[in-house]
């Protein structure tokens, strides 16, 4: 495609193979890539001179259980200088719930990755404190996984 | 020689002696919150002080989180408005504006431009409401109590407004997907056009009082600097980070909604201090008030809701009389809206930043996942940092000065 994305172009340029799935739905950009690459591809994002993406806007955990990988962490990020957000996404299996922390690249992310692995149980390898933030620190489970219940007993969840 | 040595032997009398007291020194963990005159809402500090300087500043958050995006996974799209009152609860109508927008980005609709004006109109009074709010409990962390008493004074004439157009003061749940559930009520515009005629004078007058008061500026210079690297660095938005004189409003940069119509100007600071933070929101009441000026002269007349059943409720006479608008207000009730299958991430700029709704939609009439990116949260997460090394009589003026609302904190 040559009306291609410019930030599309160069990611394909650079990371070739491992861009694993570009989507477009209502002009907005999804990027998937594999979560091993995560950290370099936000790096990139962040330093490159003609993208600059150096603004975290949110990052947040989504848990799409039945499919495999199981949950996903998905990076919105602003350019100032393109004026354009794009949002990553990275697979994260349930069996090894870890993915790369990103407190190095923005100092916000440190309290949304408390917030997912809060949420979800996502594990952010590189995390100062990596600790509870909404729930209570005795708090069991992880209440935004969709077997976790929106009342009542929880013996519908497969594992605490 | 010997006055040398005894020289010596006198100073490393003293290192020890220092060692010692240095041994016996303790830090003081002192805990603010989470029920604290100063915290404005449910906000938890713990504190280890030396002396009158904050060593270490841990925020405590949560007391007010009742799991909104888990409830948003289990609730139409229409049920979910009301919780968004919730969120900022001294600008609701801002919130609702955020969230429709993001399901009208969604489903791939546009609100009807009458609509899309009543909404800028709410959303402008209520930064203002928002902002008054903000300045009168600063007044009062900092002792001028008169402040809170005038700016409430107007912030109850908002209110006003809100119940005449709403039937509710504080929870306005006043937007509906597509439009707004119902047209403005007569005297409106007169109601609006003598506030926005009076309101300028009354900033005047807080102005007055504090900008150049000697103890407010001394107690608002220089706390709570945020540098502009940091600003980005901890995705601050709002006053926060244009006081940090970074030049970043969604109502500028990605203009949504009928701001690209209107005529407004974004103010900025320099110094990213608490004053700036000050200066900043008192410009931005300014500009609100233009803009609500020139909203109330440009609304046009037509409808204020899509003509869509598949997204709008059938008005009730159809109801009773078509089958066609009643088959589509049972669908309504029992299966809520059917966005297609995607995601989007839809911002607006609340009174305290960037508010963002990211949603996913599996084509069901439930959201699957509901993400709601709150400026407060962002806006906390700087705290840390930025009271490090400050004295502790200054925390209650940096903790206003971000204007952090515990409901949209928390969620």
């Amino acid at each position: 495609m040559s009306s291609e994305n410019i930030t599309v172009q160069k990611l394909r340029e650079r990371f070739g193979e491992r861009v694993l799935d570009v989507r477009t739905f209502r002009d907005e950009i999804t990027v998937i890539v594999p979560r091993e690459d995560i950290f370099a591809i936000n790096q990139f994002l962040r330093d490159d001179p003609e993208l600059r993406y150096d603004f975290l806007v949110d990052l947040c955990g989504v848990d799409n259980l039945g499919t495999d990988p199981r949950f996903m962490v998905v990076y919105h990020l602003y350019s100032f200088q393109r004026n354009e957000r794009i949002r990553i996404k990275a697979g994260v299996p349930k069996d090894d719930c870890t993915i790369a922390s990103m407190v190095p690249l923005w100092k916000g992310a440190d309290w949304l990755e408390r917030e997912a692995y809060d949420m979800y149980g996502i594990r952010f390898d590189g995390h100062p404190k990596l600790v509870r933030i909404l729930n209570t620190d005795d708090f069991d489970g992880h209440p935004l996984r969709k077997d976790f219940p929106l009342r009542g007993e929880r013996a519908a969840e497969e594992e605490r | 020689m010997e006055d040398e040595l005894r020289e010596q032997a006198a100073t490393a009398e003293g290192e020890e002696a220092m060692a010692r007291s240095e041994e016996l020194w303790e830090t003081m963990t002192l805990n603010i919150g989470p029920s604290h005159p100063a915290t404005h809402g449910t906000l938890h500090l713990v504190v280890e002080l030396e002396g009158e300087v904050m060593k270490k500043v841990t925020p405590k958050i949560g007391y007010l989180h009742r799991g909104c995006e888990k409830l948003a996974e289990n609730l139409t799209y229409h049920q979910f408005i009301p919780y968004t009152d919730r969120l900022n609860y001294l600008s609701p109508p801002a919130s609702n504006f955020a969230y429709v927008v993001a399901v009208e980005k969604l489903l791939g609709i546009e609100a009807p431009p009458r609509a899309q004006y009543m909404r800028v109109i709410l959303a402008e009074l209520s930064r203002i409401a928002d902002h008054l709010v903000w300045l009168g409990c600063t007044g009062i962390d900092l002792g001028a109590l008169t402040l809170f008493l005038w700016t409430f004074r107007m912030r109850e004439r908002i209110y006003e407004i809100f119940e005449n157009v709403t039937g509710q003061r504080m929870h306005t749940a006043w937007t509906r997907i597509g439009g707004m559930p119902g047209d403005l009520p007569d005297g409106f515009k007169d109601q609006v056009t003598e506030f926005v005629n009076t309101f300028p004078g009354e900033v005047d007058e807080y102005e007055r009082l504090v900008t150049s008061n000697r103890i407010w500026v001394e107690r608002n210079k220089g706390i709570a600097v945020v540098s502009r690297e940091d600003a980005i660095s901890y995705g601050l938005t709002g006053p926060p980070v244009r006081g940090s004189g970074v030049e970043y409003d969604l109502r500028r940069s990605r203009p949504y909604s009928m701001y690209p119509e209107l005529d407004f100007e974004i103010p900025i600071g320099a110094n990213g201090d608490a004053y700036d933070r000050f200066l900043v929101r008192v410009e931005e009441m300014r500009q609100s008030t233009q803009i609500v000026r020139q909203a109330i002269e440009k609304i046009p007349e037509g409808p204020v809701i899509v003509g869509d059943y598949h997204v709008a409720i059938p008005p009730k006479q159809a109801v009773y009389n078509e089958m066609e608008a009643l088959i589509y207000h049972f669908k309504f009730y029992m299966s809520g809206i059917q966005p297609p299958t995607g995601e989007i991430y839809e911002a607006i700029e609340a009174p305290n930043g960037e508010l963002g709704f990211y949603i996913i939609s599996h084509g069901s009439g439930k959201p699957y996942r509901l993400k709601i990116r709150s400026p407060s949260f962002a806006n906390y997460s700087c705290f840390p940092q930025v009271m490090q090394g400050g004295m502790v009589s200054d925390f209650v003026a940096a903790m206003s000065s971000f204007n952090i609302i515990a409901g949209e904190l928390d969620r």
